[in-house]
């Protein structure tokens, strides 16, 4: 076994659409090994869906190679498809199926025979929770009934490599807790390697061990939650003060005592396109830095020697939209509303 | 385990049959129309129509037989345009299953509701005075089996070139339905019709399929008639799978 599961080189992808191209996908490169949880994280339209549909074999790259699971997703894509598990973005079952038989179905697609087939089934069926709804039709099962059955068919042949595309999309909170608890109990039970797209920032920031920002077919940023959040945002303290003018040298204090603690590291990321990384709007000043809790019982020290009246003090923790945010200067919210969902359709 | 092109097109094929094993009734429903056209259509037809061979309803039945499999067979595709919309066929071309089986397992279970349909029909008009030669109507079933894979064939192609249009699939499916169903003569002789009208039911490859279907089932086996309706159904059946496949390979 290797221990690179995914290793993709200038992968792009272009789509004609009465006559104009659309660069969907504009040369990715992505190494994945084996056992990590990736998140593929970006607004609609980013290049995600894509470039999982690339991964997958469901559509060929315009250019560059992969190599999905030991084999090259062009030259060989029956190979690819044997061993990795796949759950779209729409639903595996057939709506006038039965889930069980759709399972049994897929499991013999993979070349199981009827009686592993029907095991494995009702495994699944216990541990995805369908017992009550696996012997009715697809069609009459709630959103969150037939995301698990999708799932459940996504592991039908215990694959090495599971690939999902927006899986938490359409369900409430509650399902969409439960879903990504079976994704964390797939890998430790299994070690089973999986890579997934999302545009919710915070399933991206709990459940991923990596997270590779896309926007515009290009990745535009790939490390940890953490790391992503201290190098690329940084924490927000706010100072409220009793006037303007105290916030204005609020604000000053502040940019001194940031400078000194934060290191030239900390002000390279900081000065992002989002702007300066202190700001005073009226009685308020804001400032950005890699370590807010620590910074804070200094600052306010130093603005009472100065003083300057500071009437509240909070430090907020940054989110992945706030990296989104600094890298792009849009935020991945409003992003993810207006954007179309074209991609994918095709 | 590396799956054949035979079994993966019998594990497309037991997918496709299940709903419709699991309710039967399905089946039937599709045969309202044709039935209609027997019980409503049938009577008014003076029975100099069936001339040739003995009675109207004699005459009419292998027609209704051929007219339940266009019905059903040509509107196959929806089910897989439905499927292209929720994503499960999405699901299948992920699987390592070979890309005409997804085809061809699903033309080839489009016989199993025509021939259910078919002896339903049989057994309805029976005690109505349709006299059955069993031989001859085993052989057109046959005709008939292949007729309907190659149309169903077809039907799947349509599926897969409308894909996000699903008004270009019913459009196509009933413009062509009615033009076909008319000129092979299924309701009326167009025997009795214009010179054109003849000329041009002899381009409509179900004419000689229903032709066939008539010559068979009034027990007359060795026949030129017989002869080309196999023909029709072959070249039918091969044009469908050629095309078919060939889409099914570049679908996405």
């Amino acid at each position: 076994m290797t221990t690179k599961m995914i290793e993709a080189k200038g992968l792009t992808r272009h789509f004609t659409v009465r006559k104009t191209t659309v660069e969907a996908v504009r040369g990715i490169d992505l190494t994945v090994g084996t056992g990590e949880l990736v998140a593929l994280l970006g607004p609609n339209g980013a290049g995600k869906s894509t470039t999982l549909r690339m991964l997958t074999t469901l559509i060929p790259p315009t250019s560059g190679t992969a190599r999905v699971a030991g084999h090259d997703i062009t030259t060989d894509p029956r190979g690819v498809r044997r061993r990795i598990g796949y759950v779209g973005q729409g639903n595996g079952a057939g709506h006038s199926q039965r889930g069980r038989d759709e399972l049994i179905n897929q499991g013999r697609c993979y070349g199981l025979s009827r009686t592993d087939a029907r095991t494995r089934a009702a495994d699944l069926i216990t541990t995805l929770d369908l017992a009550g709804v696996a012997d009715r039709v697809v069609s009459s099962l709630s959103g969150g009934q037939r995301r698990r059955l999708d799932i459940a068919m996504g592991l039908i042949h215990a694959p090495e490599l599971l690939f999902l595309d927006e899986p938490s999309t359409g369900l409430d909170p509650q399902n969409r807790a439960n879903l990504q608890d079976h994704i964390r109990k797939l890998r430790a039970d299994h070690g089973t390697t999986v890579v997934l797209t999302t545009h919710y920032l915070d399933e991206a920031d709990s459940m991923a061990e990596r997270v590779i920002v896309v926007d515009n077919g290009r990745v535009i940023a790939d490390d940890t939650p953490a790391r992503l959040k201290a190098d690329l945002a940084g924490d927000r303290v706010t100072l409220v003060c009793a006037d303007p003018d105290a916030a204005r040298r609020a604000a000053v204090r502040a940019r001194e005592v940031a400078a000194r603690a934060g290191g030239p590291a900390g002000r390279a990321a900081l000065a992002g396109p989002a702007g300066a990384a202190v700001e005073q709007i009226g009685d308020t000043a804001t400032v950005r830095v890699p370590d807010g809790p620590g910074l804070l019982p200094g600052l306010l020290r130093a603005l009472a020697d100065d003083g300057v009246d500071v009437v509240r003090a909070d430090v907020a923790r940054p989110t992945l939209d706030d990296v989104f945010l600094n890298l792009t200067g849009r935020s991945l919210r409003e992003g993810g509303i207006a954007g179309t969902e074209q991609e994918s359709n095709r | 385990m590396n799956g054949s092109l035979v079994t993966d097109t019998v594990t497309v094929f037991s997918r496709e049959l299940r709903p419709v094993l699991r309710n039967p009734f399905s089946a039937i429903f599709g045969m309202v129309q044709p039935l209609v056209f027997l019980g409503l259509f049938a009577p008014l037809l003076p029975d100099a129509v069936g001339a040739g061979q003995g009675s109207a309803l004699q005459w009419f039945v292998p027609g209704i037989v051929v007219m339940c499999c266009l019905f059903g067979t040509s509107m196959t595709g929806s089910n897989l345009l439905f499927e292209i919309q929720t994503g499960s066929h999405e699901r299948m071309l992920v699987a390592p299953l070979r890309r005409p089986a997804l085809l061809i397992g699903r033309a080839l279970k489009e016989i199993v509701p025509v021939l259910v349909q078919a002896l339903i029909i049989v057994a309805v008009t029976v005690p109505f005075g349709f006299e059955l030669h069993p031989a001859g109507a085993l052989l057109g079933l046959l005709i008939l089996a292949l007729f309907c894979v190659g149309l169903g064939a077809l039907s799947y192609t349509l599926a897969l070139a409308s894909k996000n249009q699903e008004w270009l699939f019913w459009t196509v499916q009933q413009t062509l339905l009615f033009p076909l169903l008319l000129l092979a003569g299924m309701l009326l002789p167009v025997d009795s019709g214009p010179g054109w009208l003849a000329t041009l039911s002899r381009f409509n490859p179900l004419t000689y399929v229903v032709d066939a279907e008539r010559v068979l089932f009034a027990g007359e086996i060795a026949s030129v008639t017989v002869l080309w309706g196999v023909l029709a159904a072959v070249a039918v059946a091969g044009l469908g799978l050629a095309v078919g496949t060939r889409a099914m390979r570049r679908a996405v």
